[in-house]
């Protein structure tokens, strides 16, 4: 008889021990989640500061080039505006296209001012695109982390057993970050990376 | 030992690989110390149990356990000093302001890749040495310093320097100063205890215990220790005089075994491993030969900085003595990768 109590006793005890264990694991694992959603509004909040003085920059050598720039203005305009509502796990779909469209308004401009040599003749906007370059990259990679940390997160709270804990810890599957708009995929090759060309 | 085309070769399982390999590795070279010291002490036990109750019986792990202390102690007095005395010893400056172009872009890239492994901005340091090579430092991932040569920024383009500083970050995320100062230190343990050990037998100053030990066995009435305990001892014997080269090689070993890793997380991090291909390729073609960057920091490098020669030989001696893989071979297995990406994305294109 106290043979059978103890072998319950430590049963009990190794459940409850798993279920404390995967039930932290899925709220690290959210919170890293979260961080890595925060890392992308931190670039994208970068992006949007840059583009003012991008604007400025061109815009006295691009008379002609009006609508491109337009564009630009408008979709960080939109692009601000989104973010200022924020973004959650649950909803990352509507920040990601309104920031799709400006890199693909981005990516347009920056296509044009290839065309300007005398522009790009002045170091300040060599500069400014190395910062657009970057900035494009972190965006880029802030989302490739979130998408990898929450393909995990989902991973991890659809498999079982954990799947048994997910709705106690109000795990809820991540939005990945994804590319809707086919005006991404079809950016002009522009070439930002002051590779020197052969 | 081109890749074998029917594993799969994408970065997820080339790493898994690495890693499996990796802990086999280690533990192998764990198992090897220990055996070492531990087997000593089984030994002097072996030899002593019988003798008389007044005279020194072994009967705590003693050696063993003095081994491990000196190799944890020569651990902890390199990872107190390593990083500055590396950094030192290179002559590099930090990178604080960046001010010309090329700074901009590795300040940019370094902040990148940063972003891209989920881990803090490391430092950023430059040596101005015209042979183009990387390496990384510090003990922990929150105290990394990544250091580039001027060669490198000179020679690479911005991708091909992105994979490279992503290398390092690889070995900032797998831990790899940590791994590699274990080594280290136990390496210096085996070779100190070594030395130590010849001298004393050679000079035949051990006389009293050590040899009265062996040869006497006290209680040779009671048998005495058996065949296999001699056998035992012949292995032991051997091992120590092996040992100093054996534990380097194995360190070796590790050392290559964490830079293909290296090489897998930088695919991983810039999803683009043709890239890393393509830098390595121009930093084995570009044979400046490297003045700052002494041996004592050649396993942290991107590309062995004096083993040109030797990783140029493919043989068996270049396999075993260099810190870094053939380039080759490492050159072959991103390309495996990068084609695995293509032909999974449907980009597919011979380049």
């Amino acid at each position: 008889m106290t043979g059978f109590v103890l072998f319950a006793i430590i049963l009990v005890a190794a459940i409850v021990f798993w279920f404390v264990a995967a039930y932290n694991a899925l709220i690290a694992l959210r919170n890293l989640t979260q961080n890595a959603l925060k890392q992308i509004d931190v670039q994208l909040k970068r992006r949007h500061d840059l583009i003012p003085n991008l604007v400025q920059a061109v815009q006295g050598a691009m008379q002609f080039e009006k609508d491109t720039l337009q564009a630009v203005i408008e979709a960080r305009n939109q692009a601000v505006k989104i973010a200022a509502g924020g973004s959650d796990l649950q909803n990352v779909a509507k920040t990601a296209a309104a920031e799709t469209q400006l890199t693909g308004a981005l990516g347009k401009l920056m296509a044009v001012v290839e065309a300007y040599p005398d522009l790009k003749a002045t170091g300040n906007i060599g500069q400014l695109q190395e910062e657009l370059t970057s900035t494009e990259n972190k965006i880029g990679f802030a989302r490739q982390l979130y998408n990898d940390t929450a393909t995990q997160y989902n991973i991890k709270q659809q498999q079982f057993p954990t799947s048994i804990v997910a709705g106690l810890a109000h795990a809820m599957p991540a939005q990945l970050w994804e590319i809707t708009d086919e005006g991404e995929r079809s950016v002009p090759k522009v070439d930002l990376s002051m590779k020197p060309r052969g | 030992m081109l890749p074998d085309p029917s594993r799969p070769t994408d970065l997820f399982s080339q790493q898994a690989a690495n890693r499996r390999r990796s802990r086999w590795l280690v533990a192998g070279f764990v198992l090897f110390f220990a055996w070492l010291g531990l087997g000593g002490d089984w030994l002097a036990w072996e030899f002593t149990q019988d003798r008389p109750a007044a005279q020194y019986h072994h009967s705590l792990p003693l050696f063993g356990l003095a081994m491990f202390a000196i190799g944890f102690g020569l651990v902890a007095y390199i990872r107190k000093t390593g990083a500055d005395k590396v950094l030192w010893s290179t002559g590099a400056w930090q990178l604080l302001n960046p001010v010309t172009p090329q700074e901009k872009v590795l300040d940019n890239v370094v902040q990148e890749m940063a972003i891209a492994s989920g881990l803090p901005k490391p430092t950023v340091w430059i040596v101005d040495d015209p042979d183009p090579n990387a390496f990384t430092t510090g003990n922990d991932p929150a105290h990394a310093h990544i250091a580039v040569t001027s060669g490198l920024l000179a020679t690479l383009s911005r991708d091909q320097l992105e994979a490279v500083i992503a290398h390092e970050m690889g070995h900032v995320k797998n831990l790899d100063t940590q791994l590699m100062t274990l080594m280290a230190g136990l390496v210096g343990a085996v070779a100190l205890i070594s030395n130590g050990l010849g001298r004393i037998l050679f000079r035949g100053g051990f006389g009293d215990s050590g040899r009265g030990g062996v040869g006497g066995g006290g209680g040779r009435s009671k048998g005495g220790p058996g065949p296999l305990v001699l056998v035992v001892l012949v292995i032991w014997v051997v091992s120590w005089i092996l040992a100093p080269i054996i534990t380097r090689l194995m360190a070796m070993g590790i050392s290559r075994n964490r830079e293909y890793l290296a090489d897998a997380m930088s695919a991983q991090f810039t999803r683009n491993p043709l890239s890393l291909a393509s830098a390595l390729e121009k930093i084995e073609g570009a044979s400046e030969p490297s003045t700052t960057i002494k041996g004592g920091v050649a396993h942290l490098c991107i590309a062995d900085p004096l083993g040109r020669h030797v990783s140029g030989l493919q043989g068996f001696v270049g396999d075993l003595l260099a810190t870094h893989p053939p380039m080759a071979m490492r050159i072959a297995r991103l390309k495996a990768m990068g084609y695995q990406a293509q032909k999974a994305s449907g980009t597919f294109q011979a380049s």
